[in-house]
């Protein structure tokens, strides 16, 4: 499911493996992805290259910022998105 | 659109009709809970303050036990205190009767211990039920509907799905006349910015600002990145990634329309429509809060599958998560579709009927089980 056509990141309605091929609607275009990794119900996977620091849209807002390069069809969760808020662990560091 | 409810003193209405035995302190949880076993038609609300704690929170933990004896689902209420408590039971009992109900009280201290405490506390709880049990319910307006919205346990399906279908109920109870109440002032971080949007004053935006950025202060000053305690374990597991998605998807549960004003925990808000009560989202807390507020019904929206109720409230349980709806039955009032739909007006509605089937009388199933026994009051400062 893409909820906004400015989202980078569709959400997964049922659980896919790596190499499903799904052909997805954002808005009047069509996109062709190929899975690279395994996405269960409900997580996320890429609908676009990523750059380390890129912000991560979901809604047609940012959802975080990816801590990685991020690949079209790669699964997007904890492991390459880092929040912006409530890092107490930042604000150490800057003391 | 009307239900049947009962009619108070005040001119609120119930949509049950208990005398609650409220603890004071924790001290006396025990008391309070034997007391509610022995007498049928009481409900017990225990929790773990009252009692070595700052002025702010001493204040919060009366103010918030005085706003759930006002609560219209309560017909009477029954204070036990301990006797030595820092906060003060005379002051709590004084502002629950100004509501026009009966209210009494037992200190554990003075009758002689708990035996006794449990003894006199039944008679007289056992008089205020045979004689509000009398009441019968009335037919009264869908304006009259105080709407509590909370979710919990929440994966991204919340956000996708149920959480809306909460939100277009909010919007047709608000459009009816009515009122909703939503909260979870951690579930705003990322996501401030759209509430700001809908408030209705330039005051109410400002307090959101406000709420928000003092929420985030507290999880900054602890030292540690957030994530892990919000979104939590099983948020993550459930396919959330950052707070900001969490608050993206928690946010719409509480529809599109003005935001009113902004209410600090165990206020009252004052008027129709939607309002804000600032506090965290953990279910003992938060529900409380909405139990305070005045709230006569609860949406509580669940990806996971939580299972509390509260208990002098309906809560009504909505997942968008087949195989969570599946998995508890025993827990899960409602199933709303998932599949890729983004108009939630005929969801919002089915959802309307059963708040006003629940607010005549039907139960929940957390009733049912009588899940939700041990909410707790939010407190900020430390225990001294």
């Amino acid at each position: 499911m893409i909820l906004n056509h400015k989202d980078n990141v569709a959400t997964a309605l049922c659980h896919l493996e790596a190499g499903d091929i799904l052909q997805l609607r954002i808005g009047e275009r069509t996109l062709e992805i190929k899975l690279r990794a395994q996405v269960p119900f409900g997580h996320k996977f890429s609908l676009a290259q990523m750059a380390p620091g890129s912000p991560v849209i979901k809604y047609g807002e940012v959802i975080g910022t990816s801590t990685e390069a991020i690949q079209l069809g790669d699964y997007v969760h904890v492991h390459n998105v880092a929040s912006a808020r409530g890092r107490g662990d930042l604000a150490k560091v800057m003391k | 659109m009307s239900f049947q409810g009962y009619r108070r003193q005040n001119g609120s209405v119930g949509t049950r009709n208990y005398v609650g035995i409220i603890s004071t302190v924790s001290c006396a949880n025990d008391v309070t809970w034997w007391i509610s076993q022995e007498v049928e038609g009481s409900v017990p609300f225990v929790h773990g303050q009252g009692c070595a704690q700052t002025r702010p929170d001493l204040d919060q933990v009366t103010r918030t036990l005085i706003s759930l004896g006002w609560n219209p689902n309560l017909a009477g209420v029954l204070i036990v205190s301990l006797g030595c408590e820092s906060v003060l039971a005379d002051q709590i009992a004084a502002g629950i009767a100004k509501s026009g109900k009966p209210v009494e009280m037992v200190v554990i201290q003075k009758v002689g211990g708990a035996k006794t405490a449990v003894a006199r506390g039944s008679s007289l709880a056992q008089a205020m039920v045979a004689k509000t049990s009398t009441l019968r319910r009335e037919e009264f307006a869908d304006s009259e509907l105080v709407l509590g919205v909370k979710c919990g346990a929440s994966d991204t399906t919340s956000g996708l799905a149920a959480n809306p279908a909460a939100g277009a109920t909010c919007d047709l109870l608000i459009d009816n006349g009515g009122t909703c109440i939503f909260g979870e002032t951690t579930e705003f971080i990322g996501a401030e910015h759209i509430l700001v949007r809908r408030a209705a004053t330039h005051q109410v935006a400002e307090k959101i600002m406000n709420v928000v950025a003092r929420t985030e202060k507290r999880a900054i000053a602890m030292g540690f990145d957030m994530r892990g305690g919000q979104p939590t374990t099983g948020n993550i597991a459930g396919g959330l990634t950052t707070i900001e998605e969490k608050s993206l998807g928690a946010i719409v549960k509480g529809g599109s329309r003005p935001i009113q004003e902004v209410y600090e925990y165990g206020e009252r808000p004052q008027g129709k429509g939607l309002f804000i009560v600032d506090t965290p989202g953990r279910e003992p807390e938060f529900l409380t809060a909405l139990a305070a507020a005045g709230a006569q019904v609860i949406v509580f929206t669940t990806g996971l599958g939580a299972p509390q109720g509260f208990p002098f409230i309906p809560v009504i349980k909505v997942t968008a998560n087949p195989a969570t709806y599946e998995r508890l039955p025993d827990h899960l009032d409602m199933l709303v579709n998932l599949t890729g739909h983004t108009d939630f007006a005929e969801t919002g509605r089915t959802l309307y009927q059963e708040i006003v089937e629940v607010a005549s009388g039907k139960q929940t199933k957390a009733e049912i089980l009588n899940y939700g026994n041990f909410p707790n009051i939010f407190t900020i400062g430390p225990v001294i």
